[in-house]
């Protein structure tokens, strides 16, 4: 079991890279997708078989792995883009900055004053390392549909986290926070079409006009 | 049967705006609002007159004395804006309301939930789903500016929120670092927390700080807010300036409780007060010489959140001045985006360069204005003023002078700030052609009353604050003393 969780995990960092790597949305949203999935076997293979574990696996599953995703095709479907051109920071850099943030991440968490089963876990460092990555994305990237990515990826990392404390988290609250991601996640790409069809563009550049 | 009040308290906004959603006239909607509205206030009196602790079973949802200060003056302001809102929807029956009844409804069934919850967990669920329900509100308009606000209220607010939630997931890895149970509940925490690990602890306060700092706009966190106040419908800005922010502030003290509770009072007090006398700062330098009379009340927004910070951080007294201010704020923000609104709607332009001389055109809401800048910037008879001073002589009766310093120096910036803007809007001399406004709007009580009640009950409390009033804000700073 936890080889197979450590494999998994270290796949999400290796998603991670793929998602600040590329450069066209369409397999961008497909590892976001495929992200989701791998998170929702997580609580299964960390506590083991439950009505808790199964019925968290499975809402996050459909939330995840396929109702966000499919919300954001149907975005990008319907605003006719494909490629993500012209990033803030270039794909280049921004791949470095990940590679930091993930060694960061690695070496802090060794230094956390973690509970002594939790020690060498890795869901501490990889929870951190796609927090940092989401933030990379957040902040590098201009069209309004990466910057939901990144936020999209920044939930994951805390998810991850979550994944410590499950016994925390009573089913409804949890189910709850996947509900209003999704909600907000919907929100969200009504907006981007709004916004594409008044500027013809995502580009968050025109959201300029309200300053000081 | 307390429980079942709870429960229909949480329930009838959130029906109300199912019906909202599902209910094909225009026309008719947005009576919803005071009939959901109505009967909310009627419940939240029903709520804080029992004496009893009232909490369900599991202890998820309970109500406390912060949630008995804060639930009447989120359900009076809906109550208001409801009201204001089928005039104001009335006007513009051709730009549909069918979202923005039923995301305000749902909005305040999530501003309910988040002031009655006793679990960060749901807490932070509550306080999520008022930011997407919001979201369609500031949009209402449709152009693009406010598709700009609302693009960044919303991507800002959620990724705020997402580190609370971090934060509260170190709060709780707190308790299984000090070998407590784990649970999330209030009060299961608030017993714990002496054991609490601390380095868990204090990042998890660093993380809600900044999380749902973010809500509640202290500075340099508030980016979102003179474009989201600026650009949604005054009445919404009403409700996010009243009632948004008295929620976020509310989920703000629950932290300060905890980590009061785990003897970490004077770090997490420490925070709080160099966010507020940031937040006045800030606002002290952006309101001088503000072109956009919506923009500046956003910033007096920043102000007063950071003079709650301050008055908190202080203690003793101040902490019951704070606890007035927040009733008193939400009151006089109402009347001041209401009547701005107004404005707004005869010149077609919230800029001071087009819309000036208010007076001879709108007069009784540009009266309202001015009486609510006069109100919120702390001048007697209403009841800001008490509320300031008692924090201002929590301030130096505890020795703080230097706080106490820059305190009213900023104040006195404000103060001469909005006032050269609320006065030129007021007073200045009417443009020869005035935007494409409702030029022929003219005062209604429709669209005059709400705001002229409010300001009538600032005015009454300020001049005489009656005996509930006092014991709930006094029961709500007990709370939020340390105990040593």
């Amino acid at each position: 079991m936890d080889t197979l969780l450590n494999l998994l995990l270290l796949l999400v960092i290796l998603l991670n890279f793929f998602l600040l790597g590329s450069s066209r949305l369409v397999s961008c949203i497909r590892t976001i997708a495929f992200q989701g999935g791998i998170l929702s076997l997580l609580p299964l293979l960390a506590h083991g078989f439950s009505g808790h574990t199964l019925f968290l696996a499975g809402v996050a599953f459909l939330l995840k792995g396929i109702a966000i995703p499919y919300l954001l095709f149907r975005a990008i479907r319907q605003v006719h883009i494909r490629r993500e051109v012209e990033p803030l920071i270039g794909y280049v850099p921004t791949l470095i900055l990940g590679t930091l943030a993930t060694a960061g991440a690695f070496i802090f968490s060794g230094r956390l004053p973690l509970i002594p089963e939790h020690s060498q876990s890795l869901f501490v460092p990889v929870g951190l390392a796609t927090l940092a990555t989401g933030f990379l994305m957040l902040i590098s990237r201009r069209k309004a549909i990466t910057q939901a990515l990144g936020y999209l990826i920044f939930e994951n990392g805390i998810f991850i986290f979550g994944m410590l404390l499950t016994e925390a988290m009573p089913l409804m609250v949890e189910s709850g926070v996947l509900l209003d991601l999704l909600v907000g996640v919907f929100v969200m790409t009504i907006l981007m079409h709004q916004i594409n069809r008044e500027f013809s563009t995502m580009n968050t550049d025109n959201l300029t006009s309200l300053k000081e | 049967m307390e429980n079942n009040l709870l429960a229909l308290l949480l329930l009838l906004p959130f029906c109300g705006s199912v019906l909202a959603f599902s209910l094909p006239s225009d026309r008719l909607r947005p009576l919803l609002l005071p009939l959901c509205a109505t009967p909310h206030l009627a419940l939240t009196f029903l709520v804080i007159q029992s004496g009893r602790p009232l909490t369900t079973a599991n202890g998820w949802i309970g109500v406390d004395p912060l949630s008995r200060l804060i639930l009447p003056v989120i359900s009076l302001l809906f109550l208001g804006c409801s009201f204001y809102a089928v005039g104001y929807l009335r006007c513009r029956i051709a730009w549909g309301n069918r979202n923005f009844v039923g995301c305000l409804l749902l909005f305040l069934s999530a501003m309910t939930l988040a002031t009655i919850s006793r679990h960060l967990g749901l807490l932070w669920v509550a306080v999520e789903t008022t930011t997407v329900a919001s979201a369609p509100l500031i949009y209402y308009n449709r152009n693009r500016l406010s598709m700009e606000a609302t693009w960044k209220y919303l991507l800002l607010g959620s990724v705020g929120i997402a580190l609370a939630m971090l934060g509260i997931l170190f709060i709780a890895y707190a308790g299984l670092a000090g070998g407590e149970h784990v649970s999330l509940q209030l009060d299961d925490i608030l017993h714990g927390a002496a054991n609490y690990s601390r380095p868990w602890l204090r990042a998890g306060f660093v993380f809600l700080l900044v999380g749902f700092g973010l809500k509640v706009g202290f500075a340099p966190l508030h980016t979102w807010k003179p474009d989201a106040y600026g650009e949604a419908p005054g009445l919404v800005g009403a409700l996010l300036a009243g009632g948004l922010t008295s929620v976020a502030f509310l989920a703000l003290l629950r932290t300060l409780q905890i980590m009061d509770a785990a003897s970490e009072a004077v770090m997490a007090r420490e925070a709080f007060l160099a966010m507020g006398l940031l937040s006045i700062a800030f606002a002290a330098v952006f309101v001088v010489r503000q072109p956009d009379f919506k923009r500046m009340l956003a910033y007096s927004s920043v102000e007063h959140m950071g003079i709650l910070a301050i008055g908190i951080s202080v203690g003793g007294v101040a902490t019951f001045g704070a606890m007035l201010h927040l009733i008193n704020n939400a009151l006089t923000k109402g009347v001041l985006f209401l009547a701005a609104a107004n404005i707004h709607r005869r010149f077609g332009s919230k800029k001071v360069a087009d819309a000036r001389g208010a007076i001879s055109l709108v007069p009784l809401s540009a009266t309202l204005f001015l009486l609510g800048f006069l109100a919120i910037t702390g001048s007697p008879p209403f009841a800001p003023f008490i509320s300031e001073f008692t924090i201002l002589q929590g301030v130096f009766s505890n020795g703080h002078f230097v706080t106490g310093g820059l305190f009213l120096f900023f104040l006195a910036v404000i103060f001469i700030g909005m006032g050269s803007t609320v006065l030129s809007v007021v007073f200045g001399t009417p443009p020869e052609k005035t935007g494409t406004g409702y030029e022929n709007y003219r005062d209604t009580f429709a669209t005059t009353g709400v705001p002229l009640i409010m300001l009538l009950i600032i005015f009454v409390l300020g001049v005489y604050l009656p005996d509930p009033v006092r014991h709930i804000c006094a029961d709500a700073a007990a709370l939020l003393e340390v105990r040593p």
